[in-house]
């Protein structure tokens, strides 16, 4: 009886614990959503509606904002940004996965050395490359041209990537490559035929990692691209502000359609994405 | 390992090795040189002037401004990112949530996808003193005399950019450290609840000792991330009013881009560099001695 008592007791503060933290984490989601939601309401608006009270809803959706916003430039900058950023993407995954390839797969001299080197650039930052590469970029002509940022981008993201890669290259058993080897495959044909396709898995975690650090970078892409018609949507969406300077809530609706992209992302490959951040645990 | 031809690996290495080397290294490491002279953006040419950019920089009014909002940035990210945020994972993980909390967690971190540029301009307008969300709910709930100007105000302007990176970046901390929780093996907490640790013992005594590693891993990239700040401050205020919200990263950039200081500029990314990098290898030699 009294167990039973105390059983009871023990249930209804579990209730009322579990109550109280759902409430607390639901204070938490309002204070994520409210400048969210606060900014898809207003996007819908009349710039008059905006200034007469931005707490209202609108009278009329005017989902022309959207098409004015990308048609008054961010058309152009997400052409742009798909272009810098596909091209990164994959020049930044197949020399990491080479590198890595090479320094978990033969004994070379110095392979140590190399490591420390490339893994070292993790600790570089940006901000302490940005006036020599703005002069080296003159000096090669890329300056203001898509190369302009993607090399640097490449540079900057095989230290983190082959930091991911490496560990997964070395968690591969080696009897599968023994026995490619003595079917005669070469180094090659064993990295492309049996480390890639094992191998999805952390391209996939590294793709979407870098993309979020690609599609987002606005240093490099702030001081090393000037003409508009090149820009890439983080610093398109500065100059965007700019050119709508009383046009606010096409701005609004500007900065919706920027953020799409990277949450589609996360919740299509989620666990990929997830992977990627938790292995590398590095910010932007 | 396989026998293989000598020249073999290096084909696999060198393009990688050459791209750091050539786009990161080689800048880094001019970067030192040129914050011995002074140079211009415009021209090739260079001058020696010995410390005079350190001197510059180290003398400057902004220069204690600058250090105490990167270090109010990072002490404040440190309470409320990693402390709150490791918090929030632990209440998450708690056997008290029920199925929602993977929910919960993705919409902690969905500010994390935002660009921080698109954030910047989102807060640029939420602060607003006329339009903005902040002053209008004031206003709804008849607080009239609390509205500010926020981001207009020198006292607080760099409080409103770090709170800003706090609503971003809080679940991203959460997330990782959620990981970690989970990838404690099952048996620790089952054995501790067999001898009747509650779940706040249970987090104190299992999980945070478990999580350790992370949770340095998470304080380290949020002090490293305080000194390279530059988009969140850029994109709202550039640092004003006056210099009241200025940061190194800012500062660097104005110097090299807007003023044609490019050499201060140097000065101001070596300090940078020697900050982050300081702070990296503390991480290494902590994780390596094995007290974490």
């Amino acid at each position: 009886m009294l167990s039973n008592a105390v059983h009871i007791k023990k249930t209804r503060k579990q209730g009322i614990l579990k109550l109280l933290l759902n409430l607390f984490f639901i204070v938490l989601v309002i204070s994520i959503f409210l400048p969210i939601i606060w900014l898809l309401i207003n996007s819908l608006k009349s710039n008059n509606e905006l200034f007469n009270n931005s707490l209202a809803l609108p009278e009329k959706l005017l989902f022309s904002n959207y098409v004015e916003a990308w048609g008054k430039g961010l058309f152009a900058y997400f052409k742009n940004s798909l272009i810098v950023s596909s091209i990164s993407l994959i020049l930044i995954i197949t020399i990491s996965a080479l590198l890595a390839y090479g320094i978990t797969r033969f004994n070379v001299k110095g392979k140590n050395i190399i490591f420390i080197i490339v893994l070292g650039g993790m600790a570089l930052s940006e901000q302490v490359a940005l006036v020599p590469l703005y002069k080296m970029l003159q000096t090669l002509n890329l300056y203001n041209t898509y190369f302009a940022v993607i090399l640097p981008y490449i540079a900057f993201r095989i230290p983190f990537t082959v930091f991911l890669m490496r560990a997964y290259f070395l968690s591969i058993p080696k009897e599968l490559e023994e026995a490619a080897y003595i079917d005669g495959y070469n180094s090659f044909q064993i990295f492309y035929k049996i480390i890639v396709p094992i191998s999805k898995p952390i391209f996939a975690s590294c793709a979407i990692v870098n993309l979020n650090f690609v599609w987002n970078e606005f240093l490099f892409a702030n001081v090393f691209l000037e003409d508009k018609k090149i820009m890439t949507i983080p610093i398109g969406l500065m100059t965007f502000q700019g050119d709508m300077r009383a046009n606010y809530t096409v701005l609004l609706a500007g900065i919706v359609i920027a953020s799409i992209p990277m949450i589609l992302i996360f919740l299509l490959m989620q666990k990929q994405f997830i992977r990627g951040l938790t292995a590398g645990s590095v910010k932007g | 390992m396989m026998k293989r031809k000598k020249f073999v690996p290096y084909y696999y290495i060198i393009p990688g090795l050459l791209m750091v080397l050539f786009f990161v290294y080689i800048p880094v490491i001019s970067n030192f040189v040129y914050s011995f002279f002074r140079l211009s953006s415009y021209s090739a040419g260079k001058v020696f002037v010995g410390f005079d950019n350190y001197i510059k920089l180290f003398t400057s009014d902004i220069f204690p401004i600058m250090i105490k909002n990167n270090t109010m940035y990072a002490v404040i990210s440190l309470i409320v990112q990693v402390g709150f945020g490791t918090i929030i994972a632990l209440l998450l993980e708690s056997k008290l949530t029920g199925r929602l909390r993977n929910v919960y967690r993705n919409i902690y971190f969905l500010p994390a996808l935002i660009s921080l540029t698109a954030v910047g301009l989102l807060f640029t307008f939420v602060y607003s003193p006329q339009v903005g969300l902040l002053n209008s709910l004031i206003r709804s709930v008849g607080l009239e005399n609390l509205t500010q100007s926020w981001l207009g105000d020198s006292k607080i302007a760099i409080y409103c950019i770090i709170a800003m990176s706090q609503w971003q970046f809080t679940g991203y901390i959460t997330l990782l450290m959620v990981v970690a929780i989970q990838n404690i093996p099952k048996d620790y907490l089952e054995a501790a609840a067999i001898d009747g640790a509650g779940p706040i013992k249970r987090a104190i005594h299992i999980m945070i000792p478990l999580v350790k590693e992370q949770l340095l891993v998470c304080s380290i990239i949020t002090i490293i991330g305080a000194f390279k700040l530059f988009t969140e401050v850029y994109s709202t205020t550039s640092g004003g009013p006056g210099n009241s919200s200025q940061v190194l990263g800012v500062f660097l950039y104005q110097n090299a881009f807007l003023h044609d200081k490019m050499g201060l500029a140097a000065a101001t990314g070596v300090l940078i560099f020697v900050v982050t990098v300081t702070i990296s290898i503390i991480q290494i030699i902590v994780t390596k001695s094995g007290k974490v």
